[in-house]
């Protein structure tokens, strides 16, 4: 199968890459551009560790195809923090100790960035419904969910 | 194999009919799956996300007129939409989790031709029409004429869905999806019931139709439930006479998602349920 | 003596807690797992399996593959180079590459290395392999039945009657007394059988390993493990190397649970690496991690109890059957070891048998057995409290093992904290809230033995004053953290000049797998130890410079100093100074410490659970759940209220939609996230925890091992509580809905 040239904005960068016409968004950034941080956990979409946001709109990049991301602007967790400083939920995650092994918590960041975007003062209710299709086996998700509440906290108040 | 991105619904139509083993792609959430599992190896894939339309929702005749590119998560922004049809939106707002929401849309799920799509029994009660291109022209035709065997549909070779049409509301009219499924999301319906109800000033029933999905092969009308409901205010008889009807003509599989006899008694229960959530919002006690 | 460890003390910085120093490297995306890694030349290799449960193989044909474009390696069994002599690793090689039968539908009976995925999988559509298809059984009871299919010939060991088949490998005894008597003076004797699925600990990271091994028996090898010792030593036992030259490097784990103690890619990936001359990369799809990987058993079980109107136990009969999928292991015995292991009983015998059946082998997950004998003795411990109209925390005060007491499984018990989790949990909060309706709460205790084992740490002290801590086991919880915690401690200076890392095989000597809730426990001791030799060297070194005897040198607070004025007067050298001008006072300063370590105590918790029925469907939602849970010391209370958290809604999943299922024809129906249902955020409210510390004397600070009790009480306690609010006893798990309403309904 011939390859497809593909030309889009990474993390705020430009970003042109061959892929084949079966390979999904995830198998490009991991494979093709070393950008490792959205994990494969299930390739179908059923646990969330390879969210990433296309024109601002959280997805599963194991759902998205490679060609798909032509024209379009992709973010993922490499593009949370600001060189050196953290973006609030990447410390508020690091703050209430809201990662055990940490393999969730890229596609968790992105999803929640994607939740407080919309909606900046969350329940708690909505947070876990918004985050449901992220997985995580070893927390339980109760610090997850304090570190992305007391996060919006942090950003309202610094808005 | 190849990619195809036409700009045109023509061009789409072209893509398809020479070649059988083209595929289309819309939200991806069903097909990147099958293709990953090696269930299906399409020759083409063509994205329709590009033609003009395809991402809109636009009034038509009072209704609402959406292309098949619409996510279910566009579909849920849209406050007018939600106000006329709550039942579809949030039906189309159940298929899958937030970042499936991103991308899934109505058209796909319906023409994936699952018996659990969760948006089908919805636009089934709304009686909601998929307007089909192909070789042969433009048509029409009722959401539940589309599926009509698990994984297969009516549309012919180079035929596709480009949107769907959901009539206007009447005043004293609404809708309600309710499903079944063991966790509280991330499940494939185990049961899914759709209601429509309109009524009149006094609050009594003058028309409804009832759909259930996950109960057999292809979405099923509840047929007599109009005959049930109408002239009622869904008493305490009438709710168990719907409910009767509606676990008598389910007509369930054993799967790894339910039993015949939890699937019949859970369609009673989620009919009730939702026609009791239809008559609030119709009655505008509920929004 | 281990025992006599622990000497009570205040601390500045265990108990505290500071940000976990691999963090940043998590929240951004940066750390390294498994499949997070490629080499120049890299090949993707893939595994082929079986469809069936149970088949002969009668051939392989791999000519079509071998040929094949960028098809570089194609191996089967008979590639493997020697026939382990230990059973165990035999077992092992067999599961990873199946010989003359395929044991369960996913069993490994091929392999290829080719350049991409995509020759890879066309390449495995080529194989042909010729299969005699076989009877096959998946259920431990109709596996134990003479007429049952058998897997193995000749393997049933010693103290196995001649009256169940050659599947049930292994049937152990313990316990005291004679219930028969003890039944007797019960006032109420209640039996009952219960019935739990095979469930998968669920690990978000698939397994994933890159394996580089020459034709001259060296190799490395990257994998995501919870023991790269074991992996290295399996692997070179399979290989038939030497485990020196086998380098294994850990890279970060995205979960284990016990699932990644042992091997199933490894061993594969680094034959196909010799074969191909470069290096391989295999990782497992989610598909193959449900059919291939290391699931828990199911079991059968018969619990017989018997109690006065007080309260009290008289006798107490237990009957495990676990199947335990294609080969050995030992977790019914470790059921009849640990169900009865909370109480202080005159009279109690459990019987533990150990089955094989056409299912993938099983793995450990978090207290490997534990989880559903607890779950069929704290439900009749429920049972009888509410028919008996006793508080179903009074009844457990009543019979509880302390100190002193033989426990059901043989040895005594020194300080334990079960009733101080059960004193706990009668006066929090919870206990006494009031239930709404349909609502039921539901309470139950665990154990765990906790482990030791080996351990080697070695502790550098830098010339800047910095130091380097090595350790030998991957870090699945934050026990780099706790670590550098302990070190700190010790050493009397800031933790964030502490840096731990996980040394690979070539730096340490072994070291136990992270298992056996064992690494905040043994490899903590170890630190500790460590840090004391290097203390004691540095000591050493002021006396040294000062001209006196080390005898008389003290450290306190990160300096030695003088011990009292006969010493003289010396301005304190802080290890910072020590360490500036080691070069000069005998050479580069290190402690480290080897040991197999022992005194590990053991622990307990008690849970809470309240959950409400919907009486129409059968749907259970979980309302309050709190856990109380005896740790020692908790040297970093975060990650412990981690542990507990992540334990407990692990066994709220196992209890209410977890569980393996099989078609008619013995393949597995739900090898994906989408029907292997675990629990996600919308299901649960936030889990409270409460840590209690009686101190374990085998550690210098009390530590105990806490990961893996957590699990234990979980489906024992919201079993109770569905129990309680649906007015019906549930005895089979998952407590799914169609479980749930059919029970209703027979009411």
């Amino acid at each position: 199968m011939s390859q497809i040239h593909v030309k889009t904005i990474i993390n705020g960068d430009a970003s042109e890459f061959l892929c084949a016409a079966d390979e999904t968004l995830l198998d490009v950034l991991r494979d093709r551009l070393d950008l490792t941080g959205s994990k494969e956990g299930c390739a179908s979409g059923d646990c969330g560790a390879c969210s990433v946001t296309m024109d601002g709109r959280l997805v599963c990049a194991c759902l998205v195809l490679g060609a798909e991301a032509d024209g379009a602007e992709i973010t993922t967790i490499e593009g949370m923090a600001t060189g050196e400083n953290l973006h609030p939920l990447q410390q508020a995650f690091l703050d209430h100790a809201a990662l055990q092994c940490g393999i969730c918590t890229p596609g968790f960041l992105v999803a929640a960035k994607s939740l407080l975007e919309r909606n900046p003062d969350p329940t708690e209710e909505e947070t876990r419904y918004w985050l449901a299709g992220n997985l995580c086996r070893c927390t339980g998700y109760d610090k997850i969910v304090r570190a992305v509440l007391d996060a919006a906290k942090i950003m309202r108040e610094t808005a | 194999m190849q990619f195809q991105s036409p700009l045109s619904v023509e061009d789409a139509v072209a893509f398809l009919a020479d070649d059988q083993n083209a595929r289309i792609l819309s939200g991806g959430t069903d097909l990147l799956v099958r293709l990953r599992l090696g269930h299906i190896a399409p020759s083409k894939i063509v994205d329709i996300k590009k033609i003009k339309g395809m991402r809109s929702i636009t009034r038509e005749d009072g209704g609402f007129r959406i292309g098949a590119a619409v996510s279910g998560a566009e579909m849920n922004e849209n406050h007018d939409l939600y106000l006329a049809w709550p039942g579809v939106v949030e039906a189309a707002g159940l298929i899958g989790s937030t970042q499936i929401q991103g991308r899934a849309t109505i058209v796909g799920n319906l023409c994936n031709a699952g018996p659990a799509a969760d948006s089908v029994p919805a636009l089934v009660a709304a009686s909601a029409t998929a307007r089909i291109a192909g070789p042969s022209g433009v048509r029409d035709v009722l959401v539940q004429d589309i599926p009509i065997a698990p994984g297969q549909t009516s549309l012919k070779i180079g035929e596709l869905v480009t949107s769907i049409f959901l009539p206007a509301q009447p005043v004293n009219g609404s809708d309600a999806y309710l499903r079944f499924i063991p966790r509280t999301e991330m499940d494939i319906a185990v049961v899914g019931c759709g209601v429509s109800l309109k009524l009149d000033s006094a609050g009594t029933v003058v028309q409804a139709r009832v759909a259930l999905g996950a109960v057999a092969p292809t979405v099923l009308l509840v047929e007599n439930a109009a005959e049930i409901l109408i002239g009622t205010q869904l008493d305490d008889d009438a709710l168990n006479a719907l409910a009767e009807a509606s676990s008598s003509v389910a007509n369930p599989i054993d799967d790894k998602r339910g039993t015949i006899a939890f699937r019949k008694d859970v369609s009673g229960v989620l009919t009730c349920r939702a026609a009791k959530i239809a008559y609030s919002r119709a009655k505008g006690t509920v929004k | 003596m281990p025992k006599d460890e622990f000497t009570p003390r205040t601390f500045s910085v265990v108990g505290t807690r500071p940000l976990r120093p691999d963090g940043i490297d998590k929240v951004t995306g940066r750390a390294r797992y498994g499949a997070d890694i490629s080499a120049p030349g890299m090949l993707t290799g893939m595994v082929l399996r079986s469809p069936h449960a149970h088949a002969r193989i009668c051939s392989i044909d791999t000519s079509v593959a071998a040929a094949m474009p960028g098809v570089k390696a194609v191996i089967t069994r008979a590639d493997f180079p020697v026939h382990p002599k230990n059973n165990g690793t035999a077992d092992v090689l067999d599961n990873c590459m199946a010989d003359k039968k395929a044991l369960y539908d996913g069993h490994a009976v091929a392999a290829v290395a080719a350049s991409s995925r995509r020759a890879a999988l066309d390449a495995l559509a080529t194989i042909k392999v010729v299969y005699e298809v076989l009877p096959h059984v998946l259920d431990v009871d109709e596996a134990m039945k003479l007429d049952a299919p058998i897997l193995h010939k000749g393997r049933k060991q010693e103290g196995v009657p001649a009256d169940v088949s050659d599947n049930v490998l292994t049937r152990t005894e313990y316990g005291h007394g004679d219930p028969e008597i003890g039944f007797q003076m019960a006032d109420l004797v209640i039996e009952r059988q219960f019935k739990t699925a095979a469930t998968h600990q669920g690990y978000i990271e698939p397994h994933s390993c890159l394996a580089t091994l020459g034709s001259d028996g060296q190799g490395d090898l990257w994998v995501c493990t919870q023991g790269h010792y074991m992996a290295r030593n399996t692997c070179a036992e399979i290989l038939g190397l030497d485990s020196g030259c086998l380098r294994v490097t850990p890279s970060e784990i995205g979960g284990g649970f016990g699932g990644k103690t042992t091997v199933f890619l490894e061993p594969t990936a680094l034959l196909l690496s010799q074969k191909s001359g470069r290096p391989v990369k295999m990782t497992m799809t989610r598909e193959e991690v449900f059919r291939a990987s290391g699931p828990t058993a199911s079991t059968s079980i018969d619990i017989k109890i018997g109690m006065t109107k007080d309260g009290t136990i008289t006798a107490a009969k237990g009957d495990y059957r676990y199947q335990n999928g294609a080969y050995e292991a030992m977790n019914g015995t470790l059921g009849a070891m640990t169900g009865f292991a909370p109480y202080n009983l005159d009279h109690v015998k459990t019987v533990g048998w150990d089955v094989v059946t056409n299912r993938p082998k099983a793995a450990a997950y978090r207290a490997p057995g534990a989880p559903m004998a607890a779950f069929a003795v704290e439900s009749v411990i429920d049972e009888l409290a509410h028919k008996l109209g006793l508080d179903p925390i009074d009844v457990r005060l009543k019979n509880a093992a302390r100190e002193g007491t033989k426990s059901a499984y043989g040895p005594t018990y020194p300080a334990i904290g079960l009733e101080a989790t059960l004193k706990a949990a009668k006066s929090h909060p919870h206990w006494s809230a009031p239930l709404g309706e349909n609502q039921g709460r539901g309470v139950a205790c665990g154990f765990w033995f906790n482990f030791g084992g080996d351990t080697c740490v070695s502790l550098m002290v830098n010339p800047d004053g910095t130091v380097s801590l090595s350790e030998g086991n991957p870090d699945i919880g934050g026990s780099r953290a706790a670590m550098s915690m302990m070190a700190a401690e010790e050493l009397g200076i800031p933790m964030e000049r502490i840096r731990t890392i996980i040394a690979d095989t070539a730096a340490l000597g072994q070291n136990e797998v992270t298992d056996g809730s064992r690494v905040t426990f043994a490899v903590g001791l170890a630190t500790i130890k460590a840090a004391r030799h290097a203390i004691q060297i540095m000591v050493e070194r002021a006396a040294m410079t000062w001209g006196i005897e080390p005898e008389a040198v003290e450290w306190v607070d990160g300096a030695a100093q003088p011990a009292g004025p006969n010493a003289g007067k010396h301005p304190p050298m802080s290890l910072a100074e020590i360490a500036a001008i080691a070069s000069n006072t005998g050479g580069p300063i290190s402690g480290h410490f080897e040991v197999n370590a022992e005194g590990a105590g053991v622990s307990f918790g008690t849970h809470i659970a309240d959950t409400e029925v919907d009486p129409e469907t059968g749907a259970v939602k979980i309302i309050r759940y709190t856990v109380f849970q005896d740790a020692g010391k908790a040297v970093h209370p975060s990650f412990v209220e981690g542990q507990l958290q992540g334990g407990a809604v692990q066994g709220i999943g196992w209890a209410l939609n977890e569980e393996y299922i099989y078609g008619k024809d013995g393949t597995l129906q739900n090898a994906g996230f989408l029907d292997y249902r675990i629990p996600v955020a919308s299901d649960l409210p936030m889990i409270d925890t409460a840590i209690l510390e009686i101190p374990n004397p085998g550690h210098p600070y009390g530590v105990r091992g806490v990961g893996e009790t957590g699990i234990v009480p979980p489906l024992a306690a919201v079993a109770n509580s569905v129990s309680r609010a649906a007015g019906v006893r549930m005895t089979s798990l998952p407590m799914s809905p169609p479980k749930v309403l059919a029970a209703l309904k027979k009411m």
